[in-house]
């Protein structure tokens, strides 16, 4: 192997290569080799950096450069001042937005500065189509070291002890699932990774499997060890198709290797993993609803108990865990429980993956120690709110969780603490939204997801939530009445306390949340029909300002049905029986005459 | 729902029959020969399901079951280019919903049809994961960020034959 001075690593996750990231790194391995430099620069495609804003991004070893935005045709810049001259591209770096500085070092960027990577460990920093580049960075050890040199139980102690609970957004103490499974009488036994990621808008798990597959394979086995099962499943979205190429690509290595299959490590361990692709159905990400698609049939959820631990796919006893669960399972094993505990607070241990989206101006993947506030996430990590706005709300735990403000900033990001606000964890999407967005608006599009993806199988959720989904659309029309804030709230708590599984349960908590958060724009959309956020398109009103209008004519020519009066160079007027409100006046209006009210 | 009749010929009955024995005949592995025949003829028309269903040993209704529950399969052929919108809340916070309208209006179809022409179909989809390019569209495999309304004439534009 080549003794490599400079490493350029490029960002192969799905949003960078949707922005041409692949064609970039082909490139540069191009200019390399044009300038005779092919044993000093390696390029190395990695997975995703986190910082998915700023995509593509290309960092450059030893020094940590950061580039952002780069294209395919800063390749031959980048190559001949940085890695012939030693002169880093300035206009590539990332500029702090707040003081506008240059940085160059990665580590210096507010963006890193708090998050502390385990999960992502590996996310960016290697190359995931190469087991060897995991294994130079301990990958494998773990498994080593608990099938030559540990019991089942000394492992699952050590899991129990690191105070590891479920990333999937329940947050059930994963070491405790673990013996209860190994516990569950049965010859025959599963190991299940849901990797169902199906909160619009959180990405961790596919990044994971992008980035760092075989961090999931390992802590699979060694579920398997401790457990006593030998067959492992992926349960994957299909939608997720370069994390399946990957992932089904270290399968293929890790069993070349012998790190999968029979006699791992020379002992009597036998453990194989197989893929499931989800086919687009968000209940799915349910663990009873997981398994009986696993089986062929319908994703529809079955009471609990018996858990899945129990009696889950085929009847047998099966260990199923989240992909960031897994992710951080073999770092626990071989930096130990003390070290991970050490992190996070009393109940919640470790670190947390969110995907950090919407109005913020860094979007993009963190991990942060369990703790943290929402204040340093959006602000410190996040930047801020886009375009200079105002930070209205954050969604935290996708269509399941809960609506927080501004009196939430300070609130520590933990399983109890996140509840007690009145939202969850959840799988780890937060969506930060600004002064523009209208929070009826928004409880409507959860519901609206909801509604979409219940699968009818109890009737609080399938009947409920179309309810309450009418009684929001109605409200954003304009015709709400007074008692439906009341009506919301009640219908709410009764989905939340009878349906079948978490999707039903959780559904009302978008809208019951927002009405505890931002009960006053329900009540101005009630009350005084109109949406302060100026979103709900039934609620507006266009008019023209006679100060403003010069009779031009550009409005009535330009509006689809005719709602537009006026003679040339006289004031222009808009009939709001007729007006459907496209706004084409408005864009069409050179004088700012036409405004919405 | 209209339905669309397909004759099926014999040489296609051979490939589903193929894709089944890849799986073993097995019916728990309905999903994975779902994917596998809509990956082959571009959808799942009530004939071909006719046929995986006496492969696998199993009720057409379940088959039928299985299909309609699951948004990523579909009974109706998909355009030559399918046009999908991520509606996931990162692209919604930043209007997807105008984006999805413009290429309804332009197009004069609803999400879920094909133009009369075959050419291109709506369908919206949750999430692709690329939050950071939000609003995204993906127009068969190219992905488009950042899209606005006043894009859509000309992404579509790039299509024409």
């Amino acid at each position: 192997m080549a003794d490599y001075k400079i490493h350029l690593l490029v960002c192969g996750g799905t949003g960078c290569k949707s922005s041409e990231s692949q064609i970039l790194a082909e490139h540069l391995r191009n200019e390399i080799g044009n300038q005779g430099l092919k044993d000093y620069a390696q390029v190395v495609g990695t997975g995703c950096f986190g910082f998915c804003e700023k995509g593509p991004i290309v960092k450059i070893i030893p020094d940590n450069t950061f580039y952002t935005q780069v294209k395919p045709e800063d390749a031959k810049e980048i190559v001949e001042e940085h890695i012939v001259k030693g002169r880093k591209v300035s206009r590539l770096l990332y500029k702090d937005p707040k003081t506008e500085k240059i940085i160059t070092d990665s580590k210096g960027m507010e963006f890193y500065k708090k998050q502390v990577r385990i999960a992502l460990r590996n996310c960016g920093v290697i190359d995931p189509e190469n087991i060897e580049e995991y294994i130079a960075r301990d990958g494998y050890s773990a498994l080593g070291k608990v099938l030559t040199s540990m019991t089942p139980e000394e492992t699952i102690e050590i899991i129990k002890k690191s105070g590891l609970r479920g990333r999937g957004g329940a947050g059930f103490p994963t070491g405790l699932k673990w013996e209860i499974t190994r516990q569950s009488p049965g010859k025959e036994k599963y190991v299940v990774c849901n990797a169902d990621e199906g909160d619009p808008g959180a990405f961790m798990d596919r990044s994971i499997l992008e980035g760092d597959p075989h961090s999931v394979i390992e802590a699979m086995a060694i579920n398997g060890f401790c457990t006593g099962a030998s067959n492992g499943l992926v349960y994957i979205r299909a939608e997720y198709p370069l994390a399946i190429d990957r992932l089904k690509n270290a399968i293929d290595q890790a069993r070349h290797y012998g790190l999968l299959g029979e006699k791992i490590f020379g002992t009597d361990f036998c453990f194989d993993i197989t893929l499931r692709y989800g086919a687009g159905a968000f209940v799915c990400g349910e663990e009873t609803a997981l398994i009986h698609s696993m089986e062929g049939g319908r994703g529809e959820p079955t009471m609990k108990p018996p858990f899945p631990s129990v009696k889950g796919y085929l009847g047998k006893p099966t260990n199923v865990n989240n992909v960031e669960t897994f992710a951080s399972v073999p770092v626990i094993i071989n930096k130990g429980f003390e070290w991970y505990s050490s992190i996070g607070t009393e109940k919640s241990k470790g670190t947390k993956v969110f995907a950090l989206a919407g109005k913020v101006n860094n979007v993009g993947l963190i991990e942060v120690p369990m703790g943290i506030t929402l204040r340093e996430v959006i602000f410190e990590i996040g930047g801020g709110i886009k375009n200079g706005k105002k930070f209205k709300g954050v969604q935290i735990g996708g269509p399941s969780g809960g609506c927080l403000t501004h009196k939430h900033l300070d609130v520590p990001i933990d399983y109890e603490s996140l509840v007690a606000a009145g939202a969850m964890m959840g799988s780890g999407g937060m969506i930060i939204m600004d002064e523009d967005d209208c929070m009826v608006d928004v409880a409507k599009y959860f519901l609206d997801f909801t509604v979409d993806e219940s699968c009818g199988k109890c009737t609080p959720c399938r009947v409920g939530n179309k309810r309450m989904h009418e009684l929001l659309v109605n409200i954003t029309k304009g015709n709400g009445t007074k008692d439906d804030i009341d009506r919301l709230m009640n219908l709410g708590n009764v989905i939340r306390d009878t349906s079948l599984c978490m999707l039903g349960q959780s559904a009302p908590n978008p809208v019951l949340s927002i009405i505890d958060n931002f009960r006053e724009e329900y009540e101005a959309h009630i009350a005084e029909k109109k949406c302060p956020s100026g979103v709900c398109k039934a609620l507006m009103i266009y008019e023209i300002v006679p100060e403003n209008c010069v009779g031009c004519t550009a409005c009535a020519r330009a509006c689809p049905v005719g709602a537009i009066t006026g003679e040339r160079k006289e004031i222009h007027r808009i009939d709001p029986s007729l007006c459907i409100k496209c706004g084409a006046c408005m864009d069409r209006c050179k004088f700012n005459a036409v405004i919405v009210n | 729902m209209s339905r669309i009749k397909v004759e099926l010929k014999k040489k296609d009955v051979d490939t589903i029959r193929e894709i089944c024995k890849s799986f073993d005949n097995q019916p728990g592995e309905l999903i994975n020969v779902l994917h596998k025949t809509q990956h082959t003829f571009g959808y799942l028309p009530a004939e071909v399901q006719e046929v995986v269903a006496k492969e696998l040993s199993v009720p057409v209704a379940k088959v039928y079951g299985v299909v309609t529950f699951y948004s990523f399969f579909s009974m109706i052929p998909k355009g030559k280019h399918p046009i999908s919108i991520c509606t996931g809340t990162a692209c919604y916070v930043r209007g997807a919903e105008n984006v999805l309208a413009e290429f309804k209006k332009t197009l004069k179809i609803e999400v879920g049809e094909t133009t009369a022409d075959g050419k291109f179909s709506i369908s919206c989809l949750r999430c692709v994961g690329a939050c950071g390019l939000a609003p995204v569209v993906m127009v068969g495999e190219k992905t488009y960020g950042r899209v606005s309304p006043e894009m859509v004439k000309d992404i579509l534009k790039e299509y024409d034959e």
